[in-house]
C-alpha cells in the first residue's frame, strides 16, 4: 500500500482559552487519488478540520494532534512561512458561494492568476495564457471574455468554476472543497459535481466537506460522518449510505425529504407514514386564484425584463401547492403578486373570489391578514432588538386582541410550534436557526390565516432541522387546515410537502399537476432535466 | 447613459446646496448683532457721525429692506459677481484668490498626511492582538477629542519652543508648513483610521480573504492587495467629512500659526462684519464641498465596478 497523502490522528481543536474541543479526536487518512468526504451538520467541526489541513484553523485556535502529516511530512509544527509554501501550491482550497469567496473588486482572471504569481516564476504573459487554459479546463466558455469580468457579472455556476480554476492553478496534490455546491441550483450543482469528479482522476487526493449526503454520494470513495467534533461512522461511501450502522447516520439519511412523499414523517427514523391516501379538497372557492399574471421590470437602457408571464393557478383550502424552479424563475415574484405586495402588469389575483384591485384599502388589509408569509431567513425579518414576546405581541395586537390576553395568545402560538413560554424573553440572535423559523411560523399563525406563503422556508437549515420544520408544517396543516403556497428550489422538499406542483422556468409555468404525476411521469423536458439533476443518497423507492 | 444621468442629478443637487449655503449664511449674518456700516467705516472704537453712516448704508444698499438685499445679492451672484469687500475695498474674488494658494498648500499636505497616517495605522493594527488595537484606538480617541488649537499649542511648545526644529509662525518655506500640517491632519487621520480599521476588520472576515490566504499569500499581501481596496471605499465616502475638517481646521490653524490664508481671511471678515467677504468664503467652501463630492461619485465607479453595472 502506498503512503497516505494526508494522515490525521487524534486531531483536537479548541477556540479561546478554555473553550471546549470543537474537533474532538478526529482521525483519518487520504490516499493519493482518493476522495474522502466529511459529512455533518453545522457545528459538527467539519470545516474547522478541513481548514486545519492548510493551517488556517482561525483566530485563537488551539490545535493538537498525535499526527498531522501531509505527503509524509509532519506539518503540526509548521510556521506560517512553511504553510505559505503548501497553500495554493500543494493544497488547493475551494470554498462555498463563489460570490463571496472571490474578490468582488478584481476581475476573475487576476484571481485565478494569483496562486501562479505567488508560487511560480511564470511571466505575466505566460500566466495569462495559463489562466485561459485553466478556464477552458473547468468548462468556462469564452475564457478571454470571462477572465476580464468581475464575479458579479458571472452566473453562480461560472463563478464556482472560476474558483475551482484558481484552486487547481498550481496543480495541487490535494484539493479541499468546503461545501462546493451548496449555494447552487440543482442543475448547476450537478455540473459542478461532474467537474469535481473529473478532477479526481490522477493521483491527487480530494477532501469534500458537505452537509449534503447526495453530494457526497456522487464524489466520495469514503465517508466520515461527523457529529459534535467526533467521527461517528467511517467507511466506504456505498456501505455508509446503504447500510448505515450508527443511529445518527440513519437519522441523517431518513431526514432527506427527496425519498419520502407527503404523509410521512422525516424527523423520526425510520420515516413513519402518517397518512397513506392522497387527500381530497373542497375545490369550490379557492383562497387565492391567479389569472394570467404578468410582471415586468425595467432593466438598464430601457429594456424590459419579463419575470412572470401568463401564470395562472389556484390554491384551495387546506392544500399545499408547491412552486419549484431555479433561481430567477419568477417564484418569489409570483408570491409577492399573490400577497398584493406588487402590482401585476397583466392578469389579476382574486382572494376568495374577489379581485385584489377591486378591494378598498380597508378590505385589502383585512384580506391580507388571512394570507401570511414565512421567509427563508427569519433573522432578517425580525427586528434584532425585539424579544420573541414582542414580535408575537405585535402580530397578535393586529388581530384586535385586548392587551391583557395578548401574552396568553403568544404562549399558545409558541406551543403550537413546540416552543415554550421561556422563549418569550429571547431575542432572535439567541435562538437557533430552527427555533427562529418556528417563531416565524408562530407569527404567521397569529391572525389565524387561511394561507401561508412559505418562501424557501427550510433552505437555510440543516437537514435534520429541516425535517423537523417540514414535519411541523405538516402537523399544523392537519390540525388547523391551513393551506400552503410552498416555494422551493429543492425538488426533494417540494415532493415531500406538495399536493400539487407548478414547475417554473424563466417566468413561465412549464408544467403543473398532481405531485405523483409530476414526479413519476414528467411531461415537459425541463422537468425531466430537473429531476435527473436531483441527487439522491439512496435509490428512490419504486412507485 | 445611466452614469451621465446620475452625475447630472448630483450636479443639480450641488447647485441646490450652493443656493442653500448662500441663503443660510446671508440670513445668519443679518440676524446676528452688530452694525455692518459702523464696522465698515472704522471698527468698534470709532465714533462716526450719523451722516457718514447713512452714506455708507446707501452706498452698500444696507438701507434697503432685507428681501431686496437678498434678491439683489442672488442676482449678482448668478452673474458671477461676489461683490466687493467692505474692508479691503477689492472684489471678493480677488481677496480670496490672493490667499488661496497658501491654504490649498496647507490643506493638500494635511490631507496627504492624514490619509497616509490613517491607512498605515489601520492596516498595521486591524485584527492584531488586543493591546495593539486598544493602544491605537486610545490614541485616536484622544486625538479626535482634542480641540485643534490645544493640539496646535502642544505641538508648538514641544517642537518649536523646546526643540526649536520648526518656526513658530509664518508662511516661509516648507519648514513653516510642518506643524500646521500636522495640527490639521492628526484629528482627521484619527477619525479616518478608526473607520478604516473597523471596515478592514469586517473585510478580513470575508470568505474571499480566506481564499486569498489559502492560495499561500502572505498576510501583508492579503491586507494590501485585497482588503485595503474594499476598505478604501469607506474612506472615499468620508471625503466630505475630510473637506469639512480641513476647511474648519484651516481657520483655527492659520490663526494659531499666524499664517496667511483663506481661514485667516474668513476670521477677520467675520469679526469685522465684512458681509460680502464672509459670504464669498462660505460659498467658496460650499463649492469645494460640492465639487469634491461630485468627483467622489465618479471615482466610486472606478474603485468598485459593481456601482456602474449594478
Amino acid at each position: 500500500m502506498t503512503a497516505p497523502l494526508v494522515r490525521v490522528d487524534d486531531l483536537r481543536v479548541s477556540f479561546g482559552g478554555h473553550g471546549a474541543d470543537v474537533v474532538d479526536g478526529v482521525s483519518f487518512t487520504i490516499a493519493p487519488g482518493e476522495c474522502l468526504a466529511l459529512v455533518g451538520e453545522s457545528g459538527s467541526g467539519k470545516s474547522v478540520t478541513a481548514r486545519t489541513l492548510v493551517g488556517l484553523t482561525g483566530h485563537g485556535a488551539r490545535v493538537r494532534a498525535a499526527a498531522l502529516q501531509f505527503d509524509g511530512r509532519d506539518v503540526s509544527r509548521h510556521t506560517e512561512r512553511h504553510w505559505r509554501g503548501i497553500r495554493g501550491a500543494q493544497v488547493g482550497f475551494v470554498l462555498q458561494d463563489a460570490l463571496s469567496s472571490l474578490d468582488a473588486l478584481r476581475p476573475v482572471g487576476r484571481e485565478i492568476a494569483e496562486p501562479l504569481a505567488l508560487h511560480t516564476t511564470l511571466t505575466k504573459a505566460a500566466r495569462r495564457e495559463k489562466v485561459l487554459e485553466l478556464l477552458r479546463a473547468v468548462g468556462v466558455p469564452e475564457p478571454e471574455l470571462r477572465a476580464q469580468q468581475y464575479p458579479h457579472q458571472l452566473s453562480g455556476g461560472l463563478r464556482q468554476r472560476a474558483l475551482i480554476a484558481s484552486a487547481i492553478a498550481c496543480g495541487p496534490r490535494l484539493l479541499i472543497a468546503d461545501e462546493p455546491t451548496t449555494a447552487l441550483d440543482a442543475t448547476v450543482q450537478a455540473q459542478i459535481l461532474e467537474l469535481l469528479g473529473g478532477l479526481k482522476r490522477g493521483d491527487a487526493g480530494m477532501l469534500v466537506v458537505s452537509h449534503d449526503l447526495s453530494v457526497v454520494a456522487r464524489l466520495a470513495d469514503r465517508v466520515a460522518v461527523l457529529r459534535d467534533g467526533r467521527i461517528v461512522e467511517h467507511g466506504p461511501t456505498r456501505q455508509v449510505l446503504q447500510d448505515p450502522q450508527h443511529e445518527y447516520t440513519k437519522a441523517l439519511l431518513a431526514a432527506v425529504p427527496a425519498t419520502h412523499a407527503k404523509g410521512t414523517r422525516l424527523s423520526s427514523a425510520p420515516a413513519a407514514v402518517i397518512r397513506a391516501t392522497p387527500r381530497e379538497f373542497d375545490r369550490s372557492t379557492p383562497i387565492v386564484a391567479a389569472e394570467g399574471l404578468v410582471k415586468t421590470y425595467a432593466g438598464p437602457d430601457r429594456t424590459h425584463r419579463t419575470v412572470v408571464r401568463e401564470v395562472s393557478f389556484a390554491v384551495h383550502p387546506g392544500e399545499t401547492l408547491g412552486i419549484v424552479g431555479e433561481s430567477g424563475s419568477g417564484k418569489t415574484t409570483t408570491a409577492r403578486l399573490i400577497l398584493g405586495l406588487e402590482r401585476a402588469d397583466g392578469g389579476h389575483v382574486s382572494v376568495r373570489g374577489r379581485r385584489w384591485d377591486s378591494l378598498s384599502p380597508a378590505d385589502k388589509r383585512a384580506e391580507r391578514r388571512r394570507l401570511q408569509i414565512v421567509y427563508q431567513d427569519p433573522l432578517s425579518s425580525f427586528d434584532p432588538r425585539y424579544t420573541v414576546g414582542r414580535v408575537l405581541g405585535e402580530a397578535v395586537a393586529v388581530t384586535g386582541l385586548r392587551a391583557a390576553q395578548r401574552r396568553d395568545r403568544a404562549v399558545e402560538l409558541l406551543e403550537q410550534v413546540s416552543l415554550g413560554a421561556e422563549h418569550l424573553k429571547r431575542r432572535p440572535l439567541e435562538l437557533s436557526g430552527g427555533q427562529r423559523q418556528r417563531v416565524a411560523i408562530a407569527r404567521a399563525l397569529a391572525p389565524e390565516p387561511e394561507l401561508i406563503v412559505c418562501d424557501e422556508p427550510v433552505s437555510a437549515l440543516d437537514v435534520s432541522v429541516q425535517a423537523q420544520i417540514l414535519d411541523l408544517l405538516a402537523d399544523l396543516q392537519e390540525r388547523l387546515g391551513v393551506a400552503y403556497l410552498f416555494i422551493s428550489h429543492d425538488l426533494g422538499v417540494i415532493h415531500h410537502v406538495s399536493d400539487r406542483v407548478l414547475v417554473m422556468k424563466d417566468g413561465e409555468v412549464v408544467e403543473s399537476g398532481d405531485v405523483r404525476q409530476i414526479f413519476t411521469a414528467p411531461a415537459h423536458p425541463y422537468t425531466r432535466t430537473l429531476l435527473s439533476a436531483v441527487l439522491t443518497p439512496a435509490p428512490l423507492p419504486a412507485g | 447613459m445611466r452614469q451621465l444621468k446620475r452625475i447630472a442629478t448630483r450636479f443639480a443637487a450641488g447647485v441646490g446646496v450652493l443656493w442653500g449655503a448662500a441663503t443660510l449664511s446671508f440670513a445668519a449674518l443679518h440676524v446676528t448683532a452688530g452694525d455692518a456700516a459702523l464696522a465698515t467705516v472704522a471698527g468698534d472704537g470709532a465714533n462716526p457721525t450719523q451722516a457718514v453712516l447713512d452714506r455708507v448704508r446707501a452706498d452698500y444698499g444696507l438701507d434697503q429692506p432685507l428681501w431686496q438685499q437678498y434678491l439683489g445679492y442672488l442676482g449678482r451672484l448668478l452673474q458671477g459677481d461676489l461683490g466687493e469687500s467692505y474692508q479691503q475695498r477689492v472684489p471678493v474674488a480677488t481677496a480670496i484668490g490672493e490667499q488661496l494658494g497658501e491654504t490649498v498648500q496647507l490643506a493638500l499636505s494635511a490631507a496627504l498626511v492624514a490619509v497616509v497616517l490613517a491607512v498605515g495605522t489601520a492596516v498595521l493594527t486591524a485584527r492584531r492582538r488586543p493591546w495593539i488595537r486598544s493602544a491605537a484606538s486610545g490614541t485616536e480617541l484622544v486625538l479626535t477629542s482634542f480641540p485643534t488649537f490645544v493640539l496646535g499649542l502642544v505641538l508648538l511648545i514641544v517642537f518649536s519652543f523646546q526643540a526649536g526644529w520648526f518656526p513658530v509662525s509664518g508662511n516661509d518655506g516648507p519648514a513653516a508648513l510642518v506643524l500646521p500640517t500636522f495640527t490639521l491632519a492628526l484629528p482627521i487621520a484619527a477619525t479616518l483610521s478608526q473607520v478604516l480599521r473597523t471596515e478592514l476588520e469586517e473585510v478580513l472576515e470575508q470568505p474571499f480573504i480566506l481564499t486569498a490566504r489559502s492560495r499561500g499569500m502572505r498576510d501583508a499581501g492579503v491586507r494590501l492587495r485585497h482588503a485595503l481596496r474594499h476598505a478604501l471605499i469607506q474612506i472615499v465616502t468620508m471625503s466630505g467629512f475630510v473637506i469639512g475638517g480641513l476647511l474648519g481646521g484651516a481657520v483655527i490653524t492659520e490663526t494659531l500659526f499666524v499664517r496667511r490664508g483663506v481661514g485667516q481671511l474668513m476670521l477677520t471678515a467675520t469679526t469685522s462684519k465684512d458681509i460680502p467677504l464672509v459670504l464669498g468664503v462660505v460659498l467658496f467652501a460650499a463649492a469645494v464641498y460640492v465639487v469634491v463630492n461630485l468627483v467622489v461619485d465618479i471615482v466610486y465607479g472606478l474603485i468598485d465596478p459593481r456601482v456602474v453595472t449594478a
